[in-house]
């Protein structure tokens, strides 16, 4: 019988797909530092992440809190710069750190064998570093040059602007570096934001991968010891202070081929009712690459090699944002294509198959993202850190599961009208 | 250890599966061994521009992402100057799905005029936002220019010029379509939690009826030696001066091939490297600083490119990095050091091979090169490395008559 290659093989639809977060472990360490771990994976690697609350939020001048994060691993009293990162690249293994607005980082990345030849150096970076005056007279005078690159990039500022507009210049989500900011940091700012919020400060701990047998004793011997978790970390609270103006034109670079276009209004954080169903939204909107928005403007017209929309990561408040760079003599239509969108969503319910497919889609992806130790890790973060538990997980994909067009349009309805839209381009 | 099962099909497409039952999830992965250097030099950007009309339709279904979506999938594709490789990962128990949308494509195109007409488009906006709208964005386009006299790998995968890009007609998407997308020069690797003998049944069922093509007899022209140094000045409304340098290197099969990646670790790679500690924080001359290589299957090019700090002079930033490159012909690595670059080596194939993806991504890479097995020897020809072995290929590579320079000035400098 010859193939018929026109009609699709059955599949299961992955809204019937079993999905599981599989649980993580958790203890705590001598010190009261909580550790949450999950072991698994076929390779003999590792993961260990500690979470200060040191982000943005906490700093009182701006960019500490950013260079604090930077510097911690370039000197203590006993190792240079050099030294410190000799110490971990010997042994294959990779010291990151990164600051957030609420935390700040260090994760090390280890084959397993190495794990305790590299856990010292990582317990002497947060209880000794030194934060050397030549370190941070290289940081600043690097970071500036860059930040000079960055000011000729049309998504750089535009990505700076719409937080602004969205959040005020002085919230954490809203705030960004200037020279300014560089030259006037000092090494006792470090060091006192580092004696505060990391030294003395409070840290969770997330492991992922394959430990060795003693890992509980060794977080004890290298974590366990530090004076973490002893003082309260108050947390600062910022108002949101968003620009009243909503439409925005910049000229960055005139001789420019493209413009960087944001289109973005606020939006609740995970805690609220409305979170999950948006998400189911916003992928009919513009969250994947079968989105309406991908479809029209760039599979139809070819107007941007991509355009997204997505929620933001943020704690206190998220924001709900439309992103894309288009030629320059199509910005303008881009952005009417984009509330065009918009108002179909309003005032059409969405097709009950165009529905199943994103429902298919985000459960599909769902089941690949909590597959693998790293990932399965970094979800339970993302549920500690905003204060949810797994509920929300299975809450989330039952919500998926459920959601009818109506409710589509109602949400539509209520958060996708143009008038709440904060709109910029930079040339 | 990388375990895996390799079979062919009579029209010539080689098919390797790797089982992993420890996820919900499979990978199907296609590489056609075609990529950029197989353009026409006139009609460049070509295989790139292909690589997105192989999402506009096949022969029997209209839509290629829908379906995959449906099945709770995600899919991507890339194109260097070597290779394309496609590759949609999806829950395994929807596996087929994924075979009935690869072997569609590789049947036949649908060759629709809108998508071609799109696409043309797409590719120009991604050309200006990655090479025009973008500080430095043309140096590369002009390192390759200036590097390459016969090889096609002086341009770059995107294109030469926005105009071939622009200039794409249908009867050249079809002709490069049966000349490069048959089933002999395809590999289909398949990773994740499947089983071989099913994998066996869908690819029979799935891709047997597809009549191979033509066999592509590759007969690319060979970069001659290099006989003095070759340099460009550039100057451009960039914030800061920037130095790019490049070396001819060996390619893929060459025996120096493991020794030049662990030299391009020495000198750059993370920040205990040579270049990092002496150009950045010792001497301050660079705000950063990077050392690569092309990793290509013909000989490549071995590269440092930094930018200056402000107030260095151009020719202050060149003697200092050739400083650097000079030490390393002339004294012999320290064992320890040598370990070093391993032990990074190591860990880095380790983390790399986690995922499922990763693991198809590679198998089929290598399996173009020669033989899937190799992935498993990688890193033992690195560990057999030494030295003598360092410095040697250090002396080869680092000749002045090997090197091309570009000096690329802010305009604003003085």
């Amino acid at each position: 019988m010859a193939l018929d290659r026109t009609i699709a093989p059955n599949i299961k639809d992955a809204v019937d797909f079993d999905i599981q977060l599989k649980p993580c472990q958790k203890y705590t360490l001598d010190n009261g530092v909580e550790v949450y771990a999950f072991e698994g994976g076929a390779q003999e690697v590792m993961l260990m992440e500690l979470v200060f609350f040191a982000g943005n939020s906490y700093e009182t001048k701006n960019w500490v809190a950013p260079a604090t994060n930077y510097l911690l691993k370039n000197g203590t009293h006993n190792k240079s710069a050099f030294e410190v990162n000799d110490a971990f690249e010997f042994y294959g293994a990779y010291l990151n750190r990164s600051c957030y607005n609420e935390t700040a980082t260090i994760s090390l990345h280890s084959l397993t064998k190495h794990f305790q030849e590299v856990i010292p150096v990582v317990s002497e970076l947060v209880a000794d570093a030194v934060f050397p005056e030549n370190e941070l007279d290289i940081y600043q005078k690097n970071q500036i040059q860059q930040l000079t690159l960055n000011l000729k990039k049309g998504d750089f500022i535009a990505n700076r602007f719409i937080d602004e507009y969205l959040f005020g210049i002085d919230h954490p989500y809203g705030k960004y570096s200037s020279e300014e900011s560089y030259n006037q940091l000092t090494r006792d700012d470090l060091v006192t934001f580092y004696n505060k919020y990391y030294k003395e400060g409070k840290c969770i701990v997330f492991m992922a991968g394959q430990f060795p047998a003693n890992i509980e004793s060794i977080l004890n011997k290298y974590i366990g010891t530090l004076p973490l978790n002893k003082k309260l970390i108050e947390t600062p609270v910022h108002p949101i202070i968003a620009a009243s103006q909503k439409k925005y034109s910049v000229v960055n670079d005139p001789s420019s081929v493209q413009g960087s276009i944001r289109i973005a209004r606020h939006f609740p954080n995970r805690h609220h009712p409305d979170f999950p169903a948006a998400q189911v939204l916003n992928n009919i909107f513009g969250g994947f690459f079968g989105s309406r928005l991908m479809s029209n403007i760039r599979e139809d017209k070819g107007y941007t090699y991509g355009i997204h929309s997505y929620l933001q990561n943020h704690i206190q408040q998220s924001a709900w944002l439309v992103s894309t760079d288009a030629g320059k003599d199509v910005c303008r239509a881009t952005i009417d294509e984009v509330y065009k969108e918009m108002a179909i969503l309003r005032n059409e319910l969405v097709d009950i198959d165009e529905l199943k497919l994103v429902k298919n889609y985000m459960l599909g992806s769902l089941l690949g993202d909590v597959d693998g130790p790293f990932q399965i890790i970094g979800r339970w973060k993302s549920y500690i850190l905003n204060g949810l538990t797994e509920e929300y997980f299975y809450n989330t994909i039952n919500v998926v599961r459920a959601i009818q067009p109506e409710q589509i349009k109602d949400l539509a309805n209520k958060y996708l009208n143009e008038e709440d839209f904060y709109e910029l381009v930079v040339y | 250890m990388i375990q895996f099962d390799r079979f062919q099909l009579d029209n010539g497409l080689k098919v390797l599966v790797h089982q992993d039952t420890t996820t919900p999830m499979a990978v199907v992965n296609i590489l056609y061994n075609v990529g950029a250097k197989d353009e026409n030099p006139e009609k460049t950007g070509f295989a790139h521009l292909f690589e997105h009309l192989m999402f506009g339709g096949s022969v029997n279904i209209p839509e290629y992402d829908e379906p995959l979506q449906r099945a709770g999938g995600e899919n991507n594709a890339y194109t260097t100057n070597d290779l394309t490789n496609y590759y949609c990962q999806l829950p395994a128990e929807n596996i087929e799905t994924a075979f009935w949308l690869e072997s569609d494509r590789m049947l036949s195109l649908a060759f629709s005029p809108k998508s071609l007409e799109v696409q043309r488009k797409v590719v120009c906006e991604e050309f200006k936002e990655h090479y025009i709208n973008k500080p430095y964005g043309d140096a590369w386009h002009k390192m390759r220019t200036l590097a390459y006299t016969k090889h096609p790998y002086r341009w770059m995968t995107i294109g030469a010029s926005l105009a071939h890009v622009e200039q794409a007609t249908m009867d050249e998407v079809k002709e490069f379509f049966f000349q490069f997308y048959r089933p002999n020069n395809a590999i289909l690797v398949v990773t994740g939690n499947v089983k071989t003998e099913d994998i066996k049944g869908l690819a029979e069922k799935w891709f047997g009826p597809i009549p191979a093509g033509k066999p592509y007899e590759r007969n690319l022209p060979v970069e001659p030696k290099q006989e003095k140094h070759k340099s460009m000045d550039v100057r451009a409304d960039v914030p800061m001066d920037m130095l790019m340098m490049t070396w001819h290197m060996g390619g893929r099969f060459d025996e120096s091939y493991h020794a030049t990646d662990l030299l391009t670790e020495v000198l750059g790679g993370g920040a205990s490297s040579r270049l990092y500690e002496q150009l950045i924080k010792v001497r301050q001359l660079f705000s950063s600083i990077s050392c690569f290589h092309f990793g290509t299957i013909d000989p490549g090019l071995f590269v440092i490119t930094g930018k200056l700090v402000k107030g260095i002079s151009m020719s202050v930033a060149e003697k200092a990095v050739l400083e650097e490159v000079e030490k390393m012909k002339t004294e012999i690595l320290d064992a320890k050091e040598v370990q070093k670059v391993i032990n990074k080596t190591e860990s880095m194939i380790c983390f790399e091979d986690m995922s499922i993806m990763n693991r198809a991504q590679s198998l089929a890479f290598y399996e173009l090169i020669g033989d899937a097995a190799l992935m498993n020897d990688e890193l033992s020809k690195y560990q057999a490395v030494t030295p003598a072995l360092i410095q040697e290929t250090a002396r080869t590579i680092f000749q002045d008559s090997n090197r091309n320079t570009l000096y690329y000035y802010s305009k604003t400098s003085a």
